[in-house]
């Protein structure tokens, strides 16, 4: 069925898939050495517990927990650690990095169980737990916390996002086309870990093949699931966005999904929870689309955690001379890095080499009150306004503009004549006004 | 493999992409778009109206430079928008206005209007407007006389000349005493949209103006809500009106193309920096400039309003956007206290 709900705002930014698209997913040779960040998820960072020159084995856990939001990682593949250090990761900062020499052996052979049906949702929230899922469509919660709602929180809605908004990504697409009965078996998984009534597997209607391979997987499924088509728009798979195209339901300002009922898992990480039930294993690799006109060879790459980005680009054919900029993600939200020292990470669905040609670099101006941006912001914020207001570090403006609730999407951005670094003053805004806000609420208490 | 551009490579914030739209771009598609109202100026009224475009244009370029370098700033000029603030003060002017004072309106377009707020985004009010409303206040005779205009025969009921606009004609009769001075059917309203009748240089072809307004409204630079609520607002006021007064009044269509109305509701009211920024409050813009207007036609001293209704609303458009503020996602109104 066709999504019922139409979300305000949104662009229609060059998708420039086509390189990837129709690219089958092609497995890495295994580089020499892996660079895992410990701090690839949201909260606290990994603890490691390999320790500098020991001896590790494929799917040997190298870091435990550093809280209760946070995840295991494991080396994904065997050999020896050679430093436990601060080094430059894919989300631009620096952060905790277990660097392993390897030595060849990759592969993590364990069987699949006959029958996840029968094990306890408890369980089964424990092997994905243990198997260091957390969420990889670019926010990276770790899975298991997702999948443990507080009590008095019913979930009757998974959304299985499959919408991939970003440009030039395809992984999800290809994981689609090429491992849909695998991506279909971690929803159904999903679902009976939340006890959810109803699935919908959300797709965008520009990956015709996804939504044709999905529905293949998905046939024989009972009633409460259902395969829903979305308009192409970006931000059609942010997450907030999802729900109200296939619900209806506004997730309230500063609540979760959990609030109106529902609950949004990536495709790769229905794979990755499929692993973890089904087999033990832990999440080890991904596939990461390394594309964009700085790229000789664009490919779909199935690449262990802890990629060099440097061994990407040279698989698929180096770089351009007029390379300018190097992101990690899609080119609306992703991350633009220095070096392609850093390693992937759980959550890194792309590489993009962009050249001087898809990067024009502008002069910023003051706004010219065209109102694009407002026409734009899929939250219904006023992006000029709040970036005069935080311009001149008038933090209660912003606040009373809600500021909070940008998700720092870039379609104002994108859409402003004036080139003016909305984005960034949205994300200093909000860091500025949440420390504020904890300010006062400390005083309150005193 | 070595990596070429180590050194070079370019760290910012996300996003990476860009609709490749630009201020410029903007300013140089209303140029664009003013350019079949400007050549019919051209025809029309032959080289006083070039002379006025090419005076206007080059001495608001002169102004911006000659600001921004006594203010020691970034010379704004390359944005293209004076270009645009002084071709919109030509098409503000009757032709035969002397150089010397398009040169005086270029002044304070630019310099009072535009350069004294802090330049392109920070003027409350309209800068062509503020230029033609200082002319037409200062020099109030050469600001309104007209070029010798053969009334044809359907309007004055046989071939008469007059120095009039049409707006102007109607107001003196209606304000001696007299009724309609002229037939207003269906032939002359064709003639009004062609272009041939008395006014500003800009605004007196109708057909180039929606011409140039389609082509705005396809390229994104201006949004319908602006000049759809003003012109009918414009059309629902002259209805009535003329419905209460059949004598007086000569109802809808002559008041869309007679005047300014036509030119000011695209290329006016619609300046980007001082109309709102929200849908709903373009919508509330374009009534309030269309009442304005109005009321300043039919019961103000001036025959046309249209400088002073948009002028006016400028005013409040900060307070339009306050009042119009989108609905946040997820904000739910609060239930009222029973």
């Amino acid at each position: 069925m066709r999504a019922m709900f139409r979300n305000r705002g949104g662009v229609h930014p060059a998708y420039r898939k086509w390189g990837t698209a129709g690219a089958p997913i092609e497995a890495l040779p295994l580089p020499k050495t892996l660079s895992i960040s410990l701090a690839q998820h949201i909260g606290v960072p990994s603890k490691p517990i390999a320790q500098k020159g020991q001896k590790v084995h494929a799917g040997e856990r190298i870091a435990e927990p550093g809280g209760y939001v946070s995840s295991a990682v494991h080396a994904p593949a065997s050999g020896v650690v050679k430093a436990i250090e601060e080094r430059p990761a894919v989300n631009g900062k620096y952060a905790l990095t277990v660097v392993i020499e390897t030595d060849g052996a990759m592969e993590d052979h364990r069987p699949d169980e006959a029958d996840w049906t029968r094990l306890h949702p408890k369980e089964m929230v424990d092997r994905v737990a243990q198997a260091g899922v957390i969420g990889m469509g670019g926010a990276g919660f770790p899975t298991h916390v997702k999948l443990t709602p507080p009590p008095g929180k019913t979930i009757d809605t998974l959304i299985l996002n499959g919408a991939e908004c970003e440009p030039y990504l395809t992984a999800d697409h290809r994981l689609m086309v090429e491992d849909a009965a695998r991506v279909w078996e971690g929803a159904c998984i999903l679902r009976k870990i939340l006890g959810a009534s109803h699935l919908r597997v959300a797709i965008e209607d520009n990956k015709p093949d996804a939504i044709r391979a999905m529905e293949a997987a998905m046939k024989g499924a009972d009633d409460g699931v259902a395969l829903v088509i979305l308009k192409t728009e970006y931000p059609q798979g942010a997450e907030k966005q999802l729900i109200y195209s296939v619900l209806g339901r506004q997730v309230p300002s500063g609540g979760l999904p959990m609030d109106v009922g529902a609950l949004v898992e990536n495709v790769a990480t229905a794979v990755a929870v499929r692993e973890a039930v089904v087999a033990q294993r832990p999440l080890l690799r991904r596939v990461t689309t390394v594309t964009g006109p700085g790229i000789r060879r664009p490919r779909n790459v199935l690449a262990p955690v802890g990629t060099p980005l440097q061994d990407l680009v040279d698989f698929c054919g180096g770089l351009t001379e007029d390379t300018v900029k190097i992101v990690v993600g899609g080119p609306m939200m992703g991350v633009a890095v220095a070096t392609l020292e850093a390693g992937t990470a759980k959550t890194t669905s792309g590489l993009l080499a962009l050249t001087r040609r898809v990067v024009p670099q502008y002069q910023s101006m003051p706004c010219i009150g065209c109102g694009r941006c407002v026409g734009a912001c899929p939250m219904g914020l006023m992006p000029c306004t709040l970036s005069e207001h935080l311009e001149a570090e008038d933090y209660e403006a912003a606040e009373e503009l809600n500021v909070l609730d940008c998700i720092e999407c870039g379609c104002c951005a994108y859409e402003c004549p004036a080139a003016r670094p909305l984005v960034q003053h949205m994300k200093q805004g909000k860091a500025r006004v949440a420390t504020l806000r904890r300010q006062r609420e400390s005083q309150a208490v005193k | 493999m070595p990596d070429p551009i180590q050194n070079k490579r370019l760290i910012s914030p996300s996003p990476h992409a860009h609709s490749g739209d630009s201020v410029r771009r903007i300013m140089l598609s209303v140029l664009l778009a003013l350019a079949p109202a400007a050549m019919f100026a051209c025809w029309h009224f032959g080289w006083n109206a070039a002379r006025l475009m090419i005076v206007c244009a080059a001495s608001c370029v002169l102004f911006e430079y000659a600001c921004r370098a006594a203010m020691r700033r970034d010379p704004s000029i390359t944005d293209f928008s004076a270009v645009v603030t002084g071709v919109l003060l030509a098409m503000n002017l009757p032709p035969d206005l002397p150089s010397w004072m398009a040169i005086v309106g270029a002044f304070f377009a630019i310099v009072i209007a535009k350069q004294v707020f802090g330049g392109i985004g920070y003027n409350l009010f309209n800068p062509a407007l503020i230029g033609r409303v200082v002319l037409l206040i200062s020099f109030p005779m050469q600001m309104t006389s007209w070029s010798q205009w053969h009334i044809p025969h359907p309007l004055a009921g046989a071939d008469a000349v007059t120095s009039a606009t049409p707006l102007g004609l109607l107001k003196t009769s209606v304000a001696s005493g007299h009724g309609i001075p002229f037939l207003f059917n269906a032939a002359t309203a064709w003639q009004f949209f062609l272009g041939f009748k008395n006014g500003c240089i800009g605004e007196v072809s109708g057909l180039a103006l929606l011409i140039g307004g389609l082509y705005l409204l396809w390229r994104r630079a201006i949004y319908w809500q602006t000049p759809v609520c003003y012109l009918a607002t414009v059309a629902l006021m002259a209805a009535a009106l003329q419905i209460a007064d059949p004598v007086h009044q000569l109802g809808p269509l002559f008041h869309l193309l007679t005047g300014g109305v036509l030119l000011g509701a695209i290329f006016m009211a619609t300046d980007m920096v001082t109309s709102p920024v929200t849908k709903t409050g373009m919508a509330i813009f374009g009534i309030g400039c269309g009442v304005l207007t109005m009321v300043i036609r039919l019961w103000g001293g001036y025959p046309e309003g249209t400088s002073f209704a948009i002028l006016l609303m400028n005013a409040v458009v900060p307070l339009i956007n306050r009042f119009t503020r989108p609905r946040v996602f997820g904000h739910v109104r609060r239930p009222k206290k029973s």
